[in-house]
């Protein structure tokens, strides 16, 4: 059962850190890229706004930090609960 | 050295290397055949993953896309590079952790069912056939322009190298050659990208000259490009035009669809370990980022060229003259390429010059009254010929030319051998073995899955000599099935203990439909031209266009499913113990067992 307990707080954690960086993924494509664009035209960047420069290369940049934010993260989530790979 | 024997050099340099690798990476094992013994190192995984997952669309024609609707279509950047950190968060480690060989085997034994295992099968084998159709095609173009060679040959030369390695090396062989066809790709992009960046920026990175400087006028690049464009009578670059649901939608659907194509979810069988898969989504991430941030550098640059160069005081002076096409050097980008059928002009009015404008736009109708044009004269421009010209508009070196040829053709390649791959193993390890003959010994299912390989070559290559007029519609349906079924279903095999066997195959089956359904009321009933019933200019849902619809066919396969697990019978205990054991590293080793 303890094994068990253990477990189900695992995977609420790495839910939990899911969420999160699910909430950012999707903040700097569908948010600053797209929907919230004409809020951020008042930031000029080379030309054009903040808005588009996170559709070309922001989102892409704040993607990979948070896949390897992710990964680090689970890694040392799994040693805490013990269910890391020997 | 003229520009063929360049041309020759560099791509048969690069074939060498890759048949040099199938001799050395032979599968010996279905293990090594389907996943590479699962030894691929992760940073190596990422690499292969990229070459992979970037298709002759990626090199060829994203940055064209992207150069004649500027930022409109930037969700193709979100949308494949997006779905990624799906990928990574909600599938890859766990289906590593599975420990089988495909993606259907996981929806197969998860849902208890080899209903659901058929409908994954089916799922897969069309979304994957249609996406090799784009890539014998793009074989074939690359042949044709860079070794004047028809599209025949060229792509019989073409299957024979991938037979070489697909055949005889499976995904061992694949995955090697994966990562020598990125390394040959991504310089064929980058270097062409950085000579232009810096004769138009000064910037010699791509992704920053971007939002830098123009040299020539002192003004940011994108200002200039925005009055450059708007001064021809298109639209503004830098402005949206669509609809937001649209945009976001179509973004979403690409990001849900890479995230279910069985071809780039599979290279994540071959990493040793569950946290290898998570750092090898991230470094796959990182090798695509290279390409994908210097895409939108390039389409901006390429379409300030070539309207400088058909205007070079805009459209208050004189256009280009038939003369000057005809003669100047740095013109002759333009014959090479009217040879191919991409490029065309005609000077209806007669002046000697030619105009490329906007014809329906109300100001240069005005305006081209007052001068006496009589329509846009550069009647025929093909948007994919702009990376494959780009060297040549922007007179670099012939080296460079020869490059971009043995580069395109690696982007082909690569993503080509890893969806026979796909094809090849659902045939031989989920029909057969799975279904028809499951008493199959490892060496005969070895040997079914290097003759089903061989048997998918031959399929491809008769369907990218004869395309199917569709051709260039399939695309939405790849990512509209992958996005509506595999996804959805995968993700709940895995997040929720609650969909059961019944629910998963309504889902699929309800996400499918709707999916279908869609695509050919606006593309017409299976693609036949003229049946049919809305437009993607007038949608039946509002601002929701057929190629954005995938998201939509996601979420009503994640409703059914819910909806109808909840009214029929609770998934079996040991379903659940299974579910709970993918969702733990531990043991990742010993569940490669039984095979």
């Amino acid at each position: 059962m303890s094994q068990n307990d253990g477990n189900n707080a695992y995977w609420d954690a790495n839910v939990r850190l899911i969420l999160i960086s699910l909430v950012v993924w999707a903040v700097v494509s569908f948010g600053f890229g797209i929907i919230l664009r004409p809020m951020l035209s008042g930031i000029p960047v080379g030309g054009t706004d903040l808005g588009f420069w996170f559709a070309q290369q922001g989102s892409i940049i704040i993607f990979l930090i948070l896949i390897f934010f992710y990964a680090w993260r689970m890694n040392k989530l799994d040693q805490q609960h013990g269910v890391d790979e020997e | 050295m003229d520009q063929f024997t360049l041309n020759l050099l560099f791509v048969g340099a690069s074939f060498a290397l890759y048949i040099g690798i199938a001799v050395w990476a032979r599968a010996g094992s279905t293990s090594e055949f389907y996943a590479a013994g699962r030894g691929v190192h992760p940073v190596t995984n990422g690499m292969a993953t990229a070459a992979d997952w970037m298709s002759a669309a990626s090199f060829i024609s994203m940055a064209g896309l992207i150069a004649f609707t500027g930022y409109d279509n930037s969700s193709f950047l979100m949308g494949w590079t997006g779905g990624y950190v799906l990928l990574a968060l909600l599938l890859a480690p766990y289906l590593r952790k599975f420990g089988k060989f495909t993606v259907s085997e996981f929806i197969g034994d998860r849902f208890y069912s080899k209903t659901a295992r058929m409908v994954a099968v089916i799922c897969l084998l069309v979304a994957s056939i249609t996406y090799v159709i784009g890539q014998m095609q793009g074989v074939g173009i690359a042949f044709g322009r860079f070794l004047e060679i028809d599209a025949f040959w060229g792509l019989l030369i073409g299957s024979c190298v991938v037979f070489a390695y697909a055949v005889f090396g499976g995904m061992k062989g694949v995955t090697y050659t994966q990562v020598a066809q990125y390394c040959v790709l991504i310089t064929a992009y980058t270097i062409p990208a950085v000579f232009i960046s810096l004769q138009l920026t000064g910037n010699p990175i791509p992704a920053l000259g971007l939002f830098g400087e123009h040299t020539a006028s002192g003004e940011p690049l994108l200002a200039k490009l925005d009055a450059i464009v708007t001064d021809l009578g298109f639209k503004e670059y830098t402005a949206a035009h669509g609809s937001t649901i649209n945009m976001v939608l179509f973004t979403l659907s690409l990001m849900i669809g890479t995230a279910g194509l069985p071809h780039v979810i599979m290279r994540f069988f071959t990493v040793p370990k569950v946290s290898d898969a998570r750092w090898s989504a991230g470094w796959t991430l990182v090798f695509i980022a290279l390409l994908y941030l210097t895409a939108p550098a390039v389409g901006a640059m390429a379409r300030l060229n070539i309207s400088e160069l058909m205007w070079p005081n805009g459209t208050d002076a004189v256009a280009v003259s038939v003369e000057q096409i005809e003669n100047d050097p740095e013109y002759a980008w333009m014959a090479t390429w009217q040879k191919t059928g991409l490029l065309g002009w005609e000077d209806k009015n007669g002046d000697g010059h030619i105009q490329y404008y906007n014809d329906q736009n109300a100001d240069l109708q005005a305006k081209a009254e007052a001068n006496g044009w009589e329509g846009n004269e550069l009647t025929n421009f093909n948007r994919d010929i702009l990376v494959l010209a780009n060297p040549e508009i922007a007179s670099l070196p012939g080296w460079v030319i020869g490059l971009v040829a043995a580069g395109g053709l690696a982007a082909a390649l690569s993503t080509a051998a890893g969806l026979l791959l796909a094809i090849s193993s659902a045939v031989s390890h989920d029909l057969l073995k799975g279904q028809l003959t499951p008493n199959m010994s490892e060496k005969s299912e070895l040997l079914a899955a290097r003759i089903s390989m061989a048997a998918a070559i031959v399929v491809a290559v008769i369907l990218g000599l004869n395309p199917p007029g569709f051709a260039a519609q399939t695309v939405a349906l790849a990512f509209g099935l992958a996005a509506a079924s595999i996804f959805p279903a995968l993700m709940m095999g895995i997040f929720s203990t609650r969909i059961n066997n019944v629910g998963a195959v309504a889902g699929m089956l309800a996400g499918l439909v709707v999916t279908l359904v869609y695509i050919f009321l606006h593309k017409g009933w299976f693609f036949i031209p003229d049946t049919n019933m809305f437009t993607d200019a007038d949608p039946l849902l509002g601002p929701v266009k057929s190629t954005s619809f995938g998201a939509v066919g996601a979420l009503v396969n994640f409703i059914v499913a819910y909806v109808v697990s909840g009214i029929t019978k609770e998934t079996p205990q040991e379903i659940k113990d299974l579910v709970q054991s993918v969702r733990i590293p531990r043991g990742a080793g010993t569940a490669v067992d039984g095979h």
